[in-house]
Formats: structure tokens, sequence, C-alpha cells
């Protein structure tokens, strides 16, 4: 089963040359190509997570260790793995499919898909990575990728996005190489597992080191005094695009290495705790707010990713301030359990709103929400799936983001920190809010400045849609014990038990 | 010591270039300074006074040479550099095509 592991990274990265070299020859073999490579990878990793447990290892060449020394490259696939891998193909599959007629208006269609491919390559690649330089490489893979589609449509405000997307990714990615020339030159080796047993536990050199990688991470990640760029690329990219960044990107090369760096492989932290539970519920404060003033509709739904994304941050912050205050692991587990949880929602819910608000455009031509409105009778399917999605992330029972962020703000009460709480609750309340606003300029109000003939959205954008709206409703179910443990526990106790990984990585 | 003051001088001008410069393609030129300081700083872990060439033969016996792991990143990054140089490139060209300028004030379609 092993063996398996190196298919995540070969497969998108094969597709994507076959594309480019047969594309010209086979007209769409791109669009049936990245569908379904993307349909067999979320098979494999249910498969995965169905029939593994503990941590698979595969040495990339299979040169043995030299001692204790662990020569050969690493790639590690555990609980953690599992889930982001699985959140990467299933929203990558959903968003291929709708991808199909939306890129029907670009003139290099091809391109597009051989982009999207290489995007999940280097996503993939970041998240079963073991060594600190290849997750590096595969960020930078992913990251060039997601500026050029960013800048797809080649429009004024395209490629002024993606111009500022790039010069703030290029400095995050300068401050992460050099970090890993520190992490080098301290411990002489790059390997995660090996770095976490020969690092010093606390010296000025780790919290200088650690510094770095929280804001080139950051950066990539979009936490609260480095989100700049975050409104502007995910406003202006094409909407699929969109729905990829905000749903799987920013999870996948920012908030998953922060929480693998800071969880197994610096020791845990106090001052570091206490800085992301600060900078995340700054983000959710201000990300809220400033998403309540817009009018461009997908400028709106970024700021909202900021406010959500801090709700992770802050859960995951909370259970690590926890562990290092040796309080209770249950609370502690909680805590990282709800953050996870609302992780798999979000990358749900928000390219569901994405793809919706994509479908408004593509039929519309209109971005400004003052100048639609009353399309909830011509396109009923985007205006349903976008109601439930509108609820799902506001928190309204019985949908999914109900409970991420009941049990957040629950693990925060039993953690004592009932500030946190309170501006949660707060938090949510601003959330519901910019969702009714949302809502009621779209789809309910009297009809506004665009042609009044439109007809639903093509067919794979609404079976796209309406699958995201399902699974909004299904992965509420992820509460129930057995399909918790199954399905988010093995990650939880990834970071909870953070002191096994280098033990079971190294054997 | 000297060595590393020199490149976090480098590193520092490259920032200030990105922070204070109003032309996309001084912009640029900062970030690949800040690009070369960087490599840079990673040669220099690896440097060992009085090194040589890591090559492993019967008759070529040699008592220190340099580290050669960052050398093989600094080809990677080296690599991975070019191509983020040559897309901001592009879309510096295309941008300077849209407004006909390369005034980071004058190009301003985003707001809020």
């Amino acid at each position: 089963m092993n063996a398996l592991i190196p298919l995540y990274v070969v497969i998108p990265l094969a597709s994507a040359f076959i594309m480019a070299i047969l594309g010209r020859l086979i007209k769409n073999i791109g669009k049936v190509v990245v569908v379904v490579e993307l349909l067999f990878l979320t098979c494999l990793t249910l498969f995965f997570m169905l029939k593994s447990q503990g941590t698979l290892v595969y040495r990339v060449g299979g040169f043995p260790d030299v001692g204790d020394i662990p020569i050969a490259i690493y790639m590690v696939m555990d609980g953690l793995s599992k889930l982001l891998l699985l959140i990467i193909s299933a929203v990558g599959f959903l968003t291929a499919l709708y991808s199909v007629s939306y890129t029907r208006e670009y003139t290099a269609e091809r391109k597009f898909y051989i982009l999207f491919s290489l995007m999940i390559a280097g996503m993939n690649g970041i998240v079963i990575s073991g060594d600190i330089f290849n997750i590096y490489v595969f960020l930078e893979i992913a990251a060039i990728s997601s500026y050029i589609l960013v800048a797809f449509g080649v429009e004024k405000h395209q490629l002024e996005a993606s111009f500022k997307y790039q010069v703030l990714g290029c400095l995050a990615s300068l401050l992460i190489l050099l970090a890993i020339g520190f992490i080098y030159w301290g411990t002489g080796t790059l390997n995660i597992a090996d770095i976490s047993r020969q690092l010093p536990y606390s010296a000025p050199f780790v919290k200088f080191v650690s510094l770095l990688f929280l804001v080139g991470f950051g950066l990539k990640a979009a936490i609260f005094p480095f989100h700049a760029w975050l409104p502007d690329a995910h406003s202006s990219a094409p909407s699929p695009i969109s729905a990829m960044l905000s749903g799987v990107l920013i999870k996948a090369i920012g908030l998953y290495v922060i929480f693998r760096l800071f969880f197994s492989m610096f020791a845990l932290n106090a001052d570091i705790a206490m800085t992301i539970i600060v900078l995340g519920t700054l983000s959710m404060i201000i990300g809220g707010l400033m998403a309540i003033g817009q009018w461009d509709m997908k400028r709106l739904l970024a700021y909202s990713s900021i406010s959500q994304m801090g709700y992770v941050v802050m859960g995951v912050g909370i259970g690590m301030l926890i562990l290092v205050r040796n309080g209770s692991q249950t609370i502690a587990a909680f805590a990282i359990f709800g953050a996870l949880l609302h992780l798999l929602n979000h990358s749900v819910f928000k390219s569901l709103l994405f793809l919706n608000a994509g479908a408004v455009e593509y039929r519309t031509g209109i971005r400004d929400m003052r100048k639609l409105g009353g399309l909830s009778e011509k396109m009923p399917i985007t205006s349903k799936t976008s109601l439930i999605a509108s609820m799902s992330i506001s928190g309204i029972p019985p949908f999914n983001g109900f409970f991420s962020k009941l049990i957040i703000i629950l693990a925060a009460v039993q953690a004592q920190f009932y500030w946190l709480a309170f501006i949660a609750v707060a938090v949510s309340i601003i959330t519901i809010s910019y969702f009714l606003k949302f809502q009621k300029y779209i789809f309910y109000n009297k009809p506004g400045e665009y042609d009044h003939q439109i007809k639903e959205a093509p067919l794979p954008m609404s079976i796209a849609m309406m699958i995201l709206a399902l699974l909004c409703i299904m992965l509420s179910l992820m509460v129930i014990p057995s399909l918790r443990d199954q399905f988010i526990f093995p990650a939880v106790n990834v970071l909870i038990k953070n002191l096994q990984y280098s033990a079971a990585v190294l054997g | 010591m000297i060595p590393f003051i020199l490149c976090l001088i480098l590193f520092l001008i490259g920032l200030y270039g990105i922070i204070t410069q109003k032309n996309l393609i001084k912009i640029i030129i900062g970030l690949a300074i800040m690009e070369y300081s960087v490599n840079l700083f990673l040669i220099m872990i690896g440097y060992v006074d009085g090194g040589t060439a890591p090559i492993f033969a019967e008759k070529f016996h040699i008592g220190s040479y340099v580290d050669p792991l960052p050398q093989a990143m600094i080809l990677t990054a080296i690599v991975i550099g070019l191509a983020t140089t040559a897309l901001l490139l592009a879309m510096a060209i295309r941008l300077y095509r849209k407004y006909g300028t390369f005034d980071i004030r004058k190009i301003n379609s985003l707001k809020g």
C-alpha cells in the first residue's frame, strides 16, 4: 500500500504533460483527463482513509537509512495528510466538472486544464512530503500555476491582482527558503522527523526560525496582517479558480504546513500558540467587518474566507495552548477537532459559494450586487444551492457549519477562554448579516439591470453545485462518533500526539 | 562573519526596493536581489574553509570537501527563481499594454 503514495504527485504531473502533448491532436482531452484523474484520486483517498491506519512512509528511490540518518526523500501519509488529500481531490473534482462548461469563453482553454492539473500536483506534493525542502519546491509549483490561473482572462484587474499576489507570494517563498537554510544550518538535515529530534528545545534560534516560517506561511494562508493580496486575487480570478484558491489552496499551502511544522517539527511553544490565537482572532474579526461593506459579490466572499480561516486558526491555537500548558488532552482534542471539521466544511461551502457567484456572473456578466437582484426565479438551482451554502457558513442548524462553529465555541468555553468564545459568537452574527445581504441583493431584491432572458446555468455547472450542496448537508453527519473516528480523528490524533511523529516516520 | 553581514545587507536592499519603489520593473529587480542574497546565504552554509569539490573516486582521495546538499538545493531554487522572475516580467509587459504605464500608483483598478 505504501507504493501507492507517489501516485498523488505522479498522476497529476503525468496527466499535465499528456494534456500538453496530445492537446493539439485530440480536442477536449484536457477536460476528460482532469475530471477522470481527480475522480480516481478521490476514490484512492477514500480507500486509504477506510483501509489504512497509522503512518505510511514511502522512500523515493528506495535508499535505506544509514544508521539512523534518513538519506532518501520521505513521503509521509498520516491522518492529517489524508484529510487534506480528500479535500484537494474532492473539491478539485467538482470544480473541474464545473469548469468544463465555464471555460468555453477562453481561447486558451487547453492551458487552463494543464495549469489546473499542475496546481493539484503541487498541493498533493506539499501534503504528502515529509521533507522540508520538497515542501518548498511543491509550494512553488502550486503557487506559480495559481499566479497564472488568477490572471487567466488577461483583463486589467486580473493582471493587477495577479501581480500583487506574485510579489507577496515571492516574498513569502523567499522567507520560507531563508528559514529552510537556517534549519539546515542548525541541524544538518531536511527531513521533518529528523529535524524534530535534532532541534534544541527552546532557543533564540528556534524562535527566530519559527517566526520566519510563521510570516512566510502566514502570507500564503492570508492570516490577518498578511492578507492584503487575498481579496484582490480571489475575487479577480475565474470563478472555478477562486473556488480552488479559497476552498483548497490557502489551506493546503498555508494552514496545513503551519500545523505540520508547529506541531510535528518544532517543540510546542506557548509564545507561538499565543501568537497563533491572536492572529486567528484578528483575522476573524477584521475579515468579517471588511466583508460587510463590500458590493462586489466575489470580494465579499473573499473577505469571508479570511474570517472563516480565523476560526480554524483560533481553534488549533487553543488546542496548542492547552497542550503546552499540560491541560486536559480531551479539551485540546475537542478544540482541534472543531477546527479541522471547520476546515473541511469551509472547503465545501466556500467553493460552492464561489461557484454560485461564478454561475451568476456567467449568465449576467455582472459582479456588482447593486445591479443584480430577483435571480431566484430565473436561476432556481443556483439560488437554492447558494441558500444552503449561506446557511451553512453562517452556522444555522442542521447544516455542517453550525456543528463545527459550535464545537470551536464550546471548546473555547471549556478551556476558559470566555472572551474568545464571545468573539466567535459575535463574528458568527456578523457572518449571518453579510450573507443576508448576499442573498437579498442577488436573489431576492427586485430585478436589476441585466438581460431578463437568462436561463439556469449549464448542466455540468448545476450538477457540481448540487453535489456540493448535498455535501453541505451530509457533512453535518461527521459529528456522529463512528464517522468522526473514521475520518477526522486520525487527523486530530496526529496533532495531539505531536511527539510521536518522528518515531512513527523514522521507525 | 563578514560575508553573512554583507548577505544580510543585500537582503535588506532587496526588501527596501520592494517596499519603496513605485516602478514595476524596479520591484521585480528588488525581488531578484533578495533571491540572490538567499541563494548566497545557502551556499555559504555549505562552505568549508580549504575544502574541495565533493567528488568521490579512488585516486581522488580528499581530506575535507564542501557540503554538496546546499548546492543541489540552490540549483533547484535558481530554476524556480528564473520561472518566477520570467512570469513577473511577462505580467509587467501585459500590465504596460493595458495601462500604458509601469507606475503602481496609476495601476489601481482594485480597491477596498
